[in-house]
């Protein structure tokens, strides 16, 4: 049988669209844990990323230890995670947060830094306080990149949450690891194609982000 | 708001390398008069103006605004009373020109509605067409940029304008064009301004005062630019103000007293014996005016005096208004070798030879030295 009508059939099978462990459930389930992961990453990497491209302190610091995090392979931080708090939803989320923070923080600190030094100059000349200049002058100037290091943790997020189901929690994971367990190969092709679809739409929703947020004087000048 | 006066008092300022930038300065920025301050790379320009709006603080001395020292007031209130204009124009990239402009009116608190109102006439007065109020500074050419950055510093008509380099990043030609303008734009609005330059002919073009500081942040000399062509304190400001300093002096000679010959001013109907008389007093040419007497051209005394064959007249010079640069530049221009003096209106009054030029520079020379002298 063919692998594409198997994952075909394997989606468009009513069967699976409804009830507990059906595609609807396992999506939601995947997208909590991405948009819980993403968002917490983000309320530490934005401020911290903001601060340090404003202020330009700890920056050597910052950008090396996420490069490092970069590094590390994320189901071995889940292990990790396991290991110290047990099963549950905190280790995966530990794990994702650790995924999404380095792309965030390095991307906004970038971006920050690399806005041209007279605009934060002449925004101070003219009377601006440190937190006006930071979000009048330097966020909008920086919003291009600041919204690349969300999509990209975004994505990052969506495509590693299947590994939620490796410590038996939901989400498409399981359609992935389930189907490898029973041998049944639509059922893993099925959620990865699902997982990719999801993380495609998140890519639509901050171009998108991208096009209504960021001013066309700034958008203009980074192509 | 009504002009202020800014005063140094003993103004020293050391970074925290040690490197002293600015030398106990001692200096009155008068109400309503543009102050330049020149002088070499690294003298110290940037640093004293950044400390007028607290950009930097004096590590010794203090800085007057209306008497009030600068530090009695909270730094952010203290800027927004000061336009501040930098070379590179430092426009918000993500803001159109309008929203640019009505930054610090904003900030003040006025209403979006009206700052914008009030921003569109800060760009007509700066000349530029109300349209490009929609741009974004990306789709500006530099000379627009800098005439934004002016009229954003002009917005919530502050008393004082700090100005470091505003016209430095533009090709010559725009520069004059903004220099002129600014100049006519300071005659409707008489701020007081600090004007910080290393291009002498810009300071003289533009100063009221001029302040020339000398490396290691000394001031020098302070005097009108006149005073300080034609006496320099000493050897370093001589040569900073460069090797055609006696010519840049005529700049600020008055061309009244230049004498007049209206003997080669003839027009068509004119008998060719006086053509011919003028030629035999070893005059190669005369001047051709038209019936309303503005100036045709220069028509050789051995032929007729036809408008085809005249030889343009390329600049000349109004007695009531130009100095004797305008005049002497004129003669040297003309291929008679003579000036051509016209009235108010255009209306030729005579000519004068180079000779009549460099008299009335020697008479007036030795005016005003009488006048200083006197004083
Ligand atoms: N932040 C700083 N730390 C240490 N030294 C500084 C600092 N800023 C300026 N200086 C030094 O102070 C001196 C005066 O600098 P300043 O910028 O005021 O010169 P300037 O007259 O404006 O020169 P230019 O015409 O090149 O703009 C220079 O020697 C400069 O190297
Ligand atoms: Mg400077």
């Amino acid at each position: 049988m063919n692998i594409l009508s198997g994952i075909f059939d394997w989606l468009t099978s009513a069967d699976n669209w409804s009830g507990a462990g059906g595609i609807p459930q396992r999506m939601l389930e995947h997208l909590t844990y991405s948009v819980v992961a993403l968002a917490l990453a983000a309320v530490i990497a934005l401020p911290l990323g903001l601060w340090i491209g404003h202020t330009g302190r700890l920056a050597f610091l910052v950008v090396n230890l996420s490069n490092a995090a970069r590094a590390l392979p994320t189901v071995g931080v889940l292990i990790l995670a396991v290991a110290l708090v047990g099963i549950g939803f905190t280790p995966v989320l530990l794990a994702l947060v650790a995924l999404a923070v380095p792309p965030i923080l390095v991307n906004t600190y970038e971006g920050v830094r690399s806005v041209d030094p007279t605009v934060p100059a002449a925004a101070k000349g003219m009377g601006m306080r440190g937190p006006q200049i930071l979000l009048r002058a330097e966020v909008p100037v920086a919003l291009p990149a600041i919204l690349l290091g969300l999509r990209t943790a975004a994505v990052q997020t969506i495509s590693t949450a299947t590994i939620a189901a490796l410590v038996s929690l939901g989400g498409l994971g399981r359609f992935v690891f389930d189907g490898l367990a029973r041998s049944e190969y639509d059922q893993v092709a099925g959620g990865a194609v699902l997982v990719a679809a999801l993380a495609i739409a998140a890519e639509g929703l901050f171009t998108l982000l991208m096009i209504t947020l960021v001013s066309p004087g700034v958008r203009r000048r980074s192509t | 708001m009504w002009p202020a006066m800014i005063t140094f008092e003993h103004v020293t300022k050391r970074y925290p390398d040690g490197t002293v930038a600015v030398e106990d300065l001692d200096l009155v920025c008068p109400t309503g008069q543009i102050t330049v301050f020149v002088g070499p790379s690294g003298c110290g320009k940037t640093t004293s103006l950044r400390m007028i709006n607290r950009l930097l603080e004096p590590t010794e001395g203090r800085i007057l605004v209306d008497g009030n020292d600068v530090r009695e007031r909270d730094a952010s209130v203290l800027r927004r009373d000061m336009g501040y204009v930098i070379q590179q124009a430092g426009l918000f990239p993500h803001r159109t020109v309008l929203d640019n402009v009505a930054t610090v009116p904003m900030l003040l608190g006025v209403s979006r509605k009206e700052a914008r109102r009030s921003a569109a006439e800060q760009l007509e007065r700066v000349g530029l067409v109300p349209e490009l109020g929609k741009r974004y500074p990306y789709q500006l050419s530099g000379g627009q940029q800098q005439r934004v950055g002016v009229a954003r510093a002009l917005a919530a008509d502050p008393p004082i304008m700090l100005m470091d380099e505003p016209f430095s990043a533009v090709d010559p030609v725009v520069r004059g064009d903004l220099q002129r303008e600014f100049l006519r734009l300071q005659d409707d609005i008489g701020k007081t301004i600090v004007f910080v330059t290393h291009d002498v002919d810009e300071a003289v073009k533009l100063g009221d005062q001029i302040a020339v500081f000398a490396t290691g942040g000394h001031l020098v000399q302070v005097d009108t630019p006149e005073r300080l062509l034609a006496a320099p304190a000493n050897e370093f400001v001589a040569d900073f103000l460069g090797g055609d300093r006696g010519i840049r002096r005529l700049t600020f000679l008055a061309s009244d007293r230049v004498g007049l010959d209206e003997s080669d001013v003839v027009d068509s109907t004119v008998a060719p014996g006086l053509l011919e008389a003028l030629g035999d007093a070893g005059r190669d040419w005369a001047l051709l005016v038209g019936a309303d007497r503005h100036a045709v051209g220069w028509v050789p005394t051995s032929g007729v005096p036809a408008a085809a064959a005249a030889r343009p007249v390329e600049r000349t010079f109004n007695p009531a208004a130009d100095s004797l640069r305008v005049a002497l530049d004129s003669a040297l221009l003309s291929p008679a070798g003579r000036a051509v003096a016209v009235d108010d209106d255009g209306r030729v009054l005579g000519t004068a030879a180079h000779a009549d030029i460099l008299r009335a520079v020697t008479d007036e020379v030795a005016r005003s030295q009488r006048v200083e002298a006197a004083s």
